[in-house]
């Protein structure tokens, strides 16, 4: 090589040169990450390190209008997970059902959890018992990933009591969490599923908080105080209901485990609910968190339907609590008085055309007023004054009546009575020439193609035990909103308030319901049905001139009113007559 | 018999400044949130080997270079001998685990023999360039050199080892220009790689091509030289996708990771995607000195070797990292002042080769961190934890001291041994 100086300066001139520039594009690289460039970097960074874990929020307790708990919240712990991917979850859950029962599907689907959020602590037990949290935190330093914390589990303190209307709470599933109604939400929380709970979710639900942990690559907690402040969960406030638990309770108590059927209790005035039952009901604690396998295969084998709520989802022909409104349609339409008597008198059936229409009481009544085939529940009566009424009139009278329509309580998933809207409806279904005359016949009396809930007939009642107002059902709210539906005079009201006393009397079909010191009104019902039994029916309220409450009852496979009319009567019984009941101080203030 | 020798101070106080720096960063790398035994311990045996490493450092500055120069063959033919060793016996480490680079007996990683390669090689081109009257001309010239470097070469390519095979080449040329090898020569030793790289893009190959044939015909080499030259860039051209085809797949997922790190953030894009937040966290100051939070939480892979400037800027931010790269600077700088001073061909080439191996340890590991350049694992002069690299630096400071002490200029040379 040449070693002579000069070359050697030249090449050490660009050799230092070439470094230094080197060093310097090194350099440059690094101001732009770190200077220019830092912001969205040091983002990086903390998003890499804290993991942020909600803090659930109590849901508001629910109350009765005396103050008493219907639900509740009680502590529960909740186990979850942070990882960093599926692979690393996976394998710790494996590890974590050597401890805890974990069955497979339990596992992937806090993996599908996981991959909807990532960032979030994926949720393995929503509501992990005492023995489950302990045999954790013992194992606590192998797990160090592993984030349990108390999580408020609801409780409804009398169970299936309640069942009808206030429904449990759930974890929020995928669907849901993709819908726009349930934008706000995150994986893993939990929402009202039923009754109430889903009813008045967003007031119920409360305000999620939220602690930040650091974690490692791992996912491995290293820090648990907050490196951000915490937010607390804010709790939802109380929500005051208009139920009277303690009839609940009683109504509840009273059908027992055998007795099958419903009940609807309303203040007319208000339309306050004050109970609303459907038994045999479930147990609404065992739902909470999600519902085990085996209950719930127990509930819907269960020939009985514990989860379908016969007194507001469930239609039955209204039978002669019917007779009600088509003795009031007849008022209206002036074409009867309480002192009208039928051409035909009741000798235990009605010949039509080339049919025989049966009364039910094959003896016969003979001839009767208004007045008294009410009391009588009279069918023979009732198939003339419905022809007299004639079908059109019957119908639309039904439409404005609103056995068409929902009652309009706040509770979801009430089902729509089914009542023909015109005689086109007929048409529509049988052709013009497909049907007679005789569907007025049945429906007159009830039955036919009129199907109606318990909630619905209580709610036609209420118009009757007041002005002819009716009243909408309302659980929370208390904004009366009361509908005139009845066109009649107070002299018609209080003679079909008469006529209705009589049925809870020796002259009439309920007679061993009567109650000492009250007189009770209302209309026993039979309903023929698509099973081999009749279900039993009375709607009715009391104190008769001044009705406190509306009883609606059904009684499945009771075979005669009557049966449901002793329900009712002891509803209407204890309700009156109970000792007055202090309201309890309600913390947190009430809902409304 | 013992010669007086001057101790390079500037240079000896560099390297120190550059070992503190180092073990105080690995001390650091080893404070995480859940503590690794292995790494939280690095520091101590960093030290050790730094004590180990400066010993040997002052007993290789008292050998004489022309023992160097008699050792270039012995050690060279031992390097090869070790590098065909661990590729038949040998076992990865680190990021570099599915490499074959330790030297393992009986479980015991006993160093990696392409330590010893580098200083053999830089000592056997000394040799063969030093012995020529004039720098090569031509491409024949430079079977000799071509030859010693490409044994080596091959050798560490298979184990794979990318970055050392990077190192080989950067000292071949650096040492080649400092020779005096003119620059359109080493830009036609060059050309068969840079068709190879361009080859993905045939406009680009082409455009490439065209500027090759301009070269060859006004640097006028022999034809056949020409014809070669030619015929190998064609041949780079159209081996490059088969080459593609039989790259190991962590190769080509690192060098399509350099190309997008965000294509695959989980596997092989975590490293350089994690490396960037660290610095890019960092910011003027950085967290503070065993603070960081990337690293703590081990989001940071491999902290206390290949990718432990990541934690340099991390911690001690732009400052920590200017300050770092001054200090490579003002050592690459001192390296060259003791190549051009020194007394014969043989140290002159040795000191330029030793620094054309540190420049391409130093731009290419600190690139990486940044995804400047693609991921090889390489570790960080004076910095990265490990026993062997850290003795090979130091040594190589050794011979530098030696040389810069022999060298002309002595008014820079200040006595270190009082025996004469």
């Amino acid at each position: 090589m040449s070693l002579h100086p000069n070359d050697i300066h030249r090449r050490a001139r660009s050799a230092s040169l070439m470094v230094a520039l080197a060093l310097a594009l090194l350099a440059a690289g690094f101001f732009r990450a770190q200077v220019v460039q830092s912001a969205q970097y040091q983002l990086s960074s903390e998003r890499n390190r804290l993991r942020e874990v909600p803090l659930p929020a109590a849901r508001g307790v629910i109350f009765d209008r005396h103050g008493e708990i219907i639900a509740e919240n009680i502590p529960g712990y909740s186990v979850s997970i942070l990882s960093p991917n599926t692979d690393t979850l996976r394998s710790t859950l494996q590890r974590l059902s050597g401890l805890i029962a974990l069955p497979g599907p339990e596992i992937e689907s806090a993996v599908r959890r996981f991959g909807r959020d990532p960032n979030r602590p994926t949720v393995v037990l929503s509501d992990a018992s005492f023995d489950q949290v302990s045999v954790l935190e013992e194992h606590r330093t192998e797990f160090p990933s592993l984030i349990i914390q108390e999580a408020p589990k609801r409780r409804y303190p009398d169970g299936a009591a309640v069942s009808a209307f206030v429904g449990y709470t759930g974890e929020i599933n995928e669907k849901e969490l993709n819908s726009a109604k349930f934008s706000g939400y995150k994986s893993g929380q939990q929402i009202g599923r039923a009754g109430l709970e889903k009813q008045y979710e967003s007031r119920l639900r409360g305000i999620e908080g939220s602690r930040f942990v650091e974690v490692d690559a791992r996912g491995r907690v290293v820090r648990d105080a907050a490196a951000r402040p915490d937010s607390n969960a804010i709790a939802a406030p109380a929500l005051r209901t208009n139920i009277d638990l303690d009839l609940q309770r009683f109504i509840a108590n009273y059908f027992g485990d055998s007795l099958v059927g419903g009940v609807v209790a309303i203040e007319p005035s208000t339309g306050a609910v004050l109970a609303i039952h459907s038994a045999p009901g479930y147990d609404p604690n065992r739902f909470v968190g999600g519902v085990r396998a085996d209950y719930y295969r127990q509930l819907t084998s269960d020939g009985r339907q514990p989860l379908y709520n016969k007194a507001m989802q469930g239609r039955y022909p209204p039978a002669s609590t019917f007779k009600l409104a088509t003795a009031a349609l007849a008022l209206e339409a002036g074409v009867a008085d309480f002192d009208t008597r039928m051409p035909q008198p009741c000798t235990g059936g009605y010949n039509f055309g080339s049919r025989y229409f049966r009364c039910w009481d094959k003896k016969g009544h003979g001839s009767l007023t208004l007045t008294q085939a009410i009391a009588k529940s009279c069918d023979t009566y009732f198939y003339q004054l419905g022809l007299r009424l004639q079908l059109s009139r019957l119908l639309a009278g039904g439409v404005s009546l609103k056995f068409r329509e929902k009652s309009g309580i706040d509770l979801p998933d009430e089902t729509t009575p089914q009542w023909p809207y015109a005689v086109e409806y007929f048409d529509k279904k049988y052709g013009a020439r497909g049907w007679t005359n005789a569907v007025t016949l049945n429906l007159s009396i009830g039955q036919g193609e009129n199907t109606q809930t318990i909630l619905n007939m209580a709610r036609f009642y209420t118009a009757l035990a007041t002005d002819g107002r009716a009243s909408r059902p309302e659980v929370v709210t208390q904004s009366p909103d009361r509908v005139p539906i009845l066109k009649l005079t107070t002299a018609q009201l209080e003679g079909l308030r008469n006529a209705m006393a009589d049925v809870v009397s020796g002259r009439g079909t309920a007679g061993s319901a009567a109650i000492q010191g009250v007189i009770l009104a209302g209309k026993t019902g039979t309903a023929q049905n698509e099973t081999l039994v009749d279900h039993a029916w009375f709607v009715g309220f009391a104190p008769k001139d001044d009705a406190k409450i509306v009883v609606a009852v059904m009684l499945w496979q009771g075979q005669h009113g009557y049966a449901a009319a002793r329900i009712a009567s002891k509803v209407v019984e204890h309700y009156l007559k109970r000792p007055a009941i202090q309201p309890a101080d309600i913390e947190g203030g009430g809902g409304n | 018999m013992i010669k007086r020798v001057f101790a390079d101070y500037p240079l000896v106080i560099i390297a120190l400044l550059l070992s503190a720096y180092g073990i105080a960063v690995v001390y650091s790398a080893g404070q995480t949130d859940v503590i690794e035994g292995a790494v939280a311990s690095a520091y101590k045996r960093q030290l050790a080997w730094f004590a180990v490493a400066i010993v040997g450092a002052f007993v290789l500055s008292r050998a004489s270079v022309r023992l160097l120069e008699w050792i270039s063959w012995p050690a060279y033919v031992l390097a090869i001998a070790l590098l065909l060793v661990t590729l038949a016996f040998g076992s990865g480490a680190g990021t570099a685990s599915s490499m074959k680079g330790w030297l393992t007996i009986g479980g015991v990683r006993l160093g990696q023999p392409a330590e010893l390669a580098k200083v053999a090689v830089v000592l056997m081109l000394a040799r063969v360039l030093a012995a020529r009257r004039d720098a090569p001309k031509s491409l024949i010239d430079l079977w000799k050199p071509g030859a010693i470097v490409a044994i080596p070469w091959v050798l560490v390519m298979a184990q794979p080892d990318l970055g050392t095979g990077m190192v080989f080449v950067g000292i071949f040329f650096a040492m080649l220009f400092w020779a005096g090898v003119s620059a359109p020569l080493l830009l036609l030793v060059a050309s068969p790689a840079i068709s190879l790289v361009l080859a993905f893009s045939t406009g680009l190959w082409g455009a490439w091509f065209l500027i090759l044939i301009a070269v060859v015909l006004w640097y006028k080499p022999y034809v056949v030289e020409g014809v070669v030259l030619i015929v190998t860039n064609v041949a780079m051209g159209v081996l490059a996708p088969i080459l593609w085809e039989k790259l190991a797949p962590h190769q080509r997922a690192r060098l399509l990771v350099f190309l997008d790190p965000s294509e695959d953030p989980q596997a092989s894009g975590y490293h350089v995607i994690q490396s960037k937040i660290a610095i890019g966290s960092g910011g003027w100051l950085g967290k503070g000195f065993t603070l960081g939070t990337q690293k703590r939480g081990s989001f940071l892979p491999e902290q206390h070797t290949d990718f432990i400037f990541a934690v340099v800027g991390e911690e001690l931010g732009f400052v920590g990292v200017t300050a770092a790269l001054t200090l490579f600077l003002l050592l690459f700088l001192r390296v060259i002042r003791v190549a051009s001073r020194a007394n014969d061909s043989f140290s002159s080439l040795v000191a330029f080769g030793l620094l054309g191996s540190w420049f391409v340890h130093v731009v290419e590991n600190i690139g990486m961190t940044l995804n400047l350049v693609p991921i090889t694992g390489i570790p960080l002069p004076f910095f990265s934890y490990g026993g062997s690299f850290m003795l090979a630096c130091w040594l190589a400071i050794g011979i530098l001291v030696r040389i810069s002490s022999e060298g002309r200029g002595e008014a820079d040379a200040l006595p270190i041994g009082m025996r004469r």
